[in-house]
């Protein structure tokens, strides 16, 4: 195929024309060149840092941030969850599974609803954090926290149990919940 | 009899004060070139725009002590097919080479208290810089034998790559400092020092003969541009690929004290030593302790300048291509050092008539 002549449109307007005239003897030289490089490596030398001291100082999430998973529980405990399933079904990457199961009459304390999940797992490696779950959820039991799902060992590590996905006691383990809500409060339901 | 005796309750306080000297040179090697190592990875994180090890003690100044740490505990391999001899001994003979350059160095005033007179030099020999220049060459073998022991083709392909740089640096940089020599009328190195001390430093009159020195230097310390030895792209590791544990830290360690020497000889040979530009230090009336010291820190901070810049140049500049190192060194600054040599051979004939 002839290439040469065939008009091509430009897709920016940055291109730059290649300088293929014969360096000049300052050029050849190299040293001149050299000298102008290591000037551009020492004003990096006094330039603000790029890295932060990570453990110490953490940069801020966005707002709008979606991390880790967390099943909420209401103000007095009981787990808001009624495995209604409606959050498996919205979630694009079939990361959740979930078995439902009755409520006794003596465990009203631990779940608002006669029914409740039973088992709830989510396959964080599935998991692309998309947060339609948390707007699938019909009961606010769900939402995406601003944490990261942390390194683990085995594949098996990642599919996060239920026990590892509800936020701590709000009566028992006050300190634990308030830090788990962090800035991401569920607006109160009643 | 008695004659010998006398001789010999000389030599005892001689004998001492060298080794004494010997020692704290040694000792002053290894801790420059520790903190060299140290100093060669803050110096890249800055120039990155990174903040660079921090973590071991304050500022991160136990890390070399975490490296050497971390070099002594590793496994020592030797591989079957090596020459076990030879493999072992091309470490060694790397270390010791680039130790030993550091005799001739004066790396200070003399300490002149009455009559007791103490040089800050462990040899003042008259072939001086001679001396620096024939182990610096031997050091070639340090490399050769290591790579080619080794048993593998990447390391011999480094070594003859090693070995065949550092033979053809050693012309132009013995050139251009014969340049220097002729200015001197003399290979000592106390009096290269004393006469730029009465009558100015030797980079004023040879720029070029320095510029050529510098980048000798930096080939034979197997320094980027010119660390094709150990290029890790195309060599994987260079000559020291199939070394572990402490045997490859004394050649990672022999290349800064390298470093560190070949400082202190440019810092002698262009930049006057320890001398203080522009003041008669001399004449301050400091006492002679004081004196000697002064001059050793000032001898120091040149040093100190020129590791820096031998880091600033190493995290600047991409590794040169072979044919290119070899055009640079022929083709180049052999007949820029001639000339170079054969100015200054002429002006000194036409100023000394």
């Amino acid at each position: 195929m002839n290439v040469i002549g065939m008009e091509t449109s430009r897709l920016t307007d940055r291109a730059k024309a290649v300088d293929r005239r014969p360096m000049t003897f300052l050029e050849s030289l190299y040293l001149w060149s050299i000298v102008k490089g290591m000037a551009t490596t020492l004003k990096h030398l006094f330039r603000k840092k790029a890295t932060i001291e990570y453990p110490e100082e953490k940069r801020p999430f966005a707002p709008v941030f979606r991390g880790l998973h967390v099943l909420n529980r209401d103000a007095e405990g009981r787990e808001n969850c009624t495995a209604c399933g409606l959050c498996a079904v919205a979630c694009p990457a079939e990361a959740i599974t979930m078995e439902a199961a009755e409520r006794l009459p003596s465990e009203a304390h631990l779940y608002r609803e006669e029914k409740y999940a039973a088992k709830y797992e989510i396959n964080m490696l599935r998991c692309i954090f998309c947060g339609l779950c948390e707007e699938a959820c019909p009961k606010d039991a769900i939402y995406l926290s601003q944490t990261f799902a942390p390194a683990n060992y085995g594949r098996k590590g990642f599919i996060y149990k239920k026990e590892e996905l509800l936020i701590p006691h709000p009566i028992h383990q006050q300190e634990e919940y308030e830090k788990a809500l962090g800035d991401r409060k569920p607006a109160a339901k009643s | 009899m008695s004659l010998y005796m006398h001789m010999l309750a000389i030599d005892i306080w001689f004998i001492l004060e060298k080794v004494v000297l010997i020692a704290s040179i040694i000792g002053l090697s290894f801790f420059v070139a520790m903190y060299t190592t140290f100093a060669e990875r803050k110096v890249a994180a800055w120039l990155q725009d990174r903040r660079g090890p921090n973590r071991a003690g304050p500022f991160g100044i136990f890390q070399p002590l975490a490296d050497g740490g971390k070099l002594f505990f590793k496994e020592e391999i030797i591989p079957m097919t090596s020459n076990r001899f030879l493999f072992i001994l091309g470490p060694a003979l790397a270390m010791i080479t680039a130790l030993i350059t550091s005799t001739v160095i004066p790396w200070g005033a003399s300490y002149v208290d009455g009559t007791t007179q103490i040089a800050l030099q462990v040899a003042d020999v008259d072939m001086g810089i001679l001396i620096v220049f024939g182990i610096v060459s031997v050091g070639v073998y340090g490399i050769m034998i290591g790579g080619w022991s080794s048993n593998n083709k990447f390391s011999l392909l480094a070594a003859i790559r090693g070995a065949s740089q550092m033979v053809s640096y050693e012309l132009p940089m013995g050139l251009s400092l014969i340049a220097v020599l002729l200015m001197t009328g003399s290979l000592k190195m106390s009096e290269i020092v004393s006469h730029q001390i009465q009558h100015g430093w030797h980079i004023l009159y040879q720029p070029l003969g320095f510029i050529i020195f510098f980048v000798c230097a930096l080939a034979e310390c197997n320094r980027t541009p010119f660390d094709l030895p150990e290029a890790e792209t195309e060599l994987n590791f260079g000559y020291h690929q199939e070394y572990s544990s402490m045997k490859l830290g004394f050649y990672l360690f022999a290349e800064y004290i390298n470093m560190f020497i070949s400082s202190a000889v440019m810092a002698t040979l262009f930049f006057g030593g320890y001398d203080i530009p522009f003041v008669d230090e001399s004449a301050w009336g400091l006492s002679p302790l004081l004196f000697s010291l002064m001059s050793f820190s000032v001898l120091m901070a040149k040093v100190l300048f020129f590791l820096f810049v031998f880091i600033w140049i190493r995290w600047t500049i991409p590794r040169f291509r072979y044919d290119q190192l070899m055009n640079l060194g022929w083709e180049k600054l052999i007949p820029l050092s001639l000339v170079n040599m054969l100015i200054t051979a002429a002006l000194t004939l036409w100023l000394n008539k």
